[in-house]
């Protein structure tokens, strides 16, 4: 197993088989082999997905905690999510991890052309993600859908002018949106039950400053991996991977699994509230 | 353990089969559509307890086959289930006296200082 010069052909380099110590261009100096390089750098990758799921755990708390307090809000809030969108770039993120773990494997097999091909899908799904992400957050700006302070539902200053609007508000405030004229333009149905609580109205800024953190973390690290997967795919270009040395092709899907895993619990807890 | 591609020397590292992907795939697309549907139909509080339940299985498939775990030294997944528990206590615990501040919030929200 450490005999890799013996058996690998890839790049040993002139310099280290004058060495007492002999390995290939791609094994670290202090490392015995490359499998034992491989298994400490998957070790790592484990250590700082734990980080970043206690990280996330901080956003989950904050949603545990007010959704236990207020339920009322998170009902009435999330008919304000495209639950359509919210399962769209479900799919698209789950494909992706499809197409990363794909990757790996073809990584592992040494067929460049299908790591290529596949971390290509990868970004493209990434991509494809964020653009979703866009145009939820777009709509959510445009009818004043904003974070607790900033939020000022919503399309009707627009449709009656400034003076109903405000009207319209403290009737919001008072008694809920009601059916008619003066209902949020988006979505354009309230159910009955979302007028249930007084409460609800008064505290859905924080439901969206709960969403905003959680989703727009959540994008940033779409957004991170967009960067690492480029980066694998420059060394792929390139030839750097091969069956003893796919490391980093790993650690970067692995990182990619875990942004799924999260939106595997995102999804459900802000677009599907019942 | 390994498959064997071609006749020179393997590398390291469990190589997930093809199908197994794929199948893991299908089942994640299929418990997102169920996920879905379950909303449809009113159980109360169980559908809170629903969806993480299939948000789980979900997050299990992934760790198991996209993250390799089934496959992977122990030790990584002992790493990941001790850094599960560390969540599980921080939300715990947080969760154990949350309701009991409500009705000093509910007193200074009605009347402000």
């Amino acid at each position: 197993m450490n005999d890799l010069t013996a058996l690998a052909p890839h790049g040993v380099s002139a310099q280290s088989e004058q060495g007492h110590h002999p390995h290939p261009d791609y094994v670290a100096h202090h490392f015995d082999s490359a499998e034992q390089q491989f298994d400490a750098g998957k070790l790592g990758v484990w250590v700082f997905l734990v980080t970043e799921i206690l990280f996330f755990s901080g956003l989950f708390c904050a949603y545990a905690v007010y959704r236990g307090n207020h339920p009322e809000v998170f009902v009435y809030a999330h008919h304000f999510l495209d639950k359509n969108l919210g399962a769209l770039n479900t799919a698209v993120l789950i494909f992706s991890s499809l197409t990363m773990a794909l990757a790996v494997r073809a990584a592992q097999l040494e067929q460049r052309r299908a790591l290529i091909a596949f971390l290509l899908v990868t970004l493209l799904c990434a991509f494809v993600f964020l653009g979703v992400k866009y145009v939820e957050y777009r709509q959510k700006w445009e009818h004043g859908l904003l974070w607790a302070g900033r939020y000022h539902a919503t399309g009707q200053e627009s449709n009656h002018g400034p003076e109903a609007a405000s009207a319209d508000r403290g009737a919001a405030v008072a008694a809920g949106p009601r059916a008619g004229e003066t209902t949020p333009a988006v979505p354009p149905e309230l159910p009955p039950e979302a007028t249930a609580s007084e409460d609800a109205p008064r505290l859905v800024g924080v439901f969206f400053s709960i969403y905003f953190a959680m989703t727009g973390l959540h994008a940033l690290h779409v957004i991170g991996g967009i960067g690492a997967v480029t980066w694998i795919l420059a060394r792929a270009v390139r030839g750097d991977f091969n069956r003893f040395y796919f490391g980093p092709v790993d650690y970067v899907g692995l990182y990619w699994h875990l942004v799924d895993l999260v939106w595997i619990f995102l999804f459900p807890l802000l677009y599907l509230i019942h | 353990m390994k498959t064997a591609e071609s006749g020179r020397q393997e590398g390291f590292g469990h190589v997930v089969p093809l199908g197994t992907l794929l199948a893991v795939f299908a089942a994640l697309i299929v418990l997102t559509g169920i996920t879905v549907a379950a909303t449809w139909v009113d159980l109360g509080s169980a559908n809170l307890f629903i969806a993480m339940g299939i948000a789980a299985v979900k997050a299990t498939l992934v760790a198991l086959y996209f993250m390799h775990l089934r496959y992977d030294h122990p030790f990584n997944a002992l790493i990941f289930v001790v850094g599960l528990l560390f969540l599980t206590l921080f939300l715990g615990l947080t969760l154990l006296d949350t309701r009991q501040y409500q009705p000093e919030i509910q007193a200074a929200v009605e009347n402000p200082v």
